[in-house]
């Protein structure tokens, strides 16, 4: 019974917020309505047993995701309203159609796997940060040290590509004199 | 009432056809990029509780991946998004053509 109530209410408040995020035309609105979401997501993760994925859901995408969001949107212009796209009505139908075609593979997906053996079952007396950590050592290091290489490799491009002549305007110049910049730093870093 | 798989599942994919729609509709990319989070946030969802019902630990690793996957595409992105700006002074998806000639 609480699960239940607990479901449909963190169910109805996630839709909500979410569609508060696509909808909206101020995109302070939408940052804090997605932030909202995330946390309330998180609480579909408790109520699954999944603990330390809920807890990864809070620090990452709203201690670390949604920071790097509104650090960003101090670089743009937030105060104008967001225009919004008018659509090409065919690719809206073929992209409806697509939409359509995977809610019906969703749906068969427990039907389909009714059949299906559990690889690594969930053990009793375990916690489940303990769990996951036994998985996530063994069958499933090698993803993890791709996606640590992964998180690395972007960390230095997010660094790269935001970090690069932070000291000049690069809206108020023209694209010789921003080519012209590229020329005269590439001979110190490239050293050729 | 018990909480069943399809509930779990069927809240996935209203979530993920919100996310859609953003993805339709919206011409900022920044917005854009809010909608791309809702469509990985939803497919959380159908992991998690397809690995609670079935028992399988699985499904949350695939979470957890796509977390981190979900992680670099908004450094990567937010930092090409801030190149783009500077030099622009706009993120609409309409005006970057200039590789039309």
């Amino acid at each position: 019974m609480f699960e239940a109530i607990a479901f449909y209410l963190f169910a109805a408040l996630t839709i909500v917020m979410f569609t508060i995020t696509v909808m909206t035309s101020q995109a302070l609105y939408a940052i804090t309505a997605m932030a909202a979401g995330m946390i309330f997501i998180s609480a579909f993760f408790f109520i699954l047993g999944a603990d330390f994925l809920g807890a990864i859901q809070i620090i990452v995408y709203t201690g670390a995701v949604m920071a790097l969001y509104a650090f960003g949107m101090m670089f743009f212009d937030t105060t104008r309203n967001v225009v919004e796209k008018r659509t090409n009505p065919r690719i809206v139908f073929v992209l409806g159609v697509l939409a359509a075609v995977m809610v019906v593979a969703i749906f068969v997906a427990p039907i389909v796997s009714n059949n299906i053996q559990a690889l690594y079952p969930i053990q009793e007396n375990v916690g489940n940060s303990q769990a996951v950590g036994m998985v996530l050592f063994t069958k499933y290091l090698v993803p993890f040290e791709l996606a640590a290489v992964m998180l690395l490799v972007a960390m230095i491009g997010g660094i790269v590509l935001a970090g690069k002549k932070m000291d000049k305007s690069l809206t108020l110049m023209k694209e010789e004199e921003i080519d012209g910049l590229d020329e005269g730093f590439e001979p110190e870093a490239g050293g050729h | 009432m018990a909480i069943t798989l399809t509930h779990y599942l069927v809240l996935a994919s209203v979530l993920f056809v919100i996310g859609l729609i953003g993805v339709m509709r919206r011409k900022n990319l920044l917005m854009l990029f809010f909608a791309t989070e809702i469509l990985l946030n939803a497919t959380n969802i159908a992991f998690a509780a397809i690995s609670h019902y079935i028992g399988d630990l699985s499904g949350q690793m695939f979470a957890f991946f796509i977390i981190a996957i979900a992680a670099s595409e908004v450094a990567i992105g937010l930092g090409l998004l801030i190149v783009w700006y500077k030099r622009t002074g706009k993120i609409d998806l309409d005006q970057m053509n200039s590789m039309r000639g």
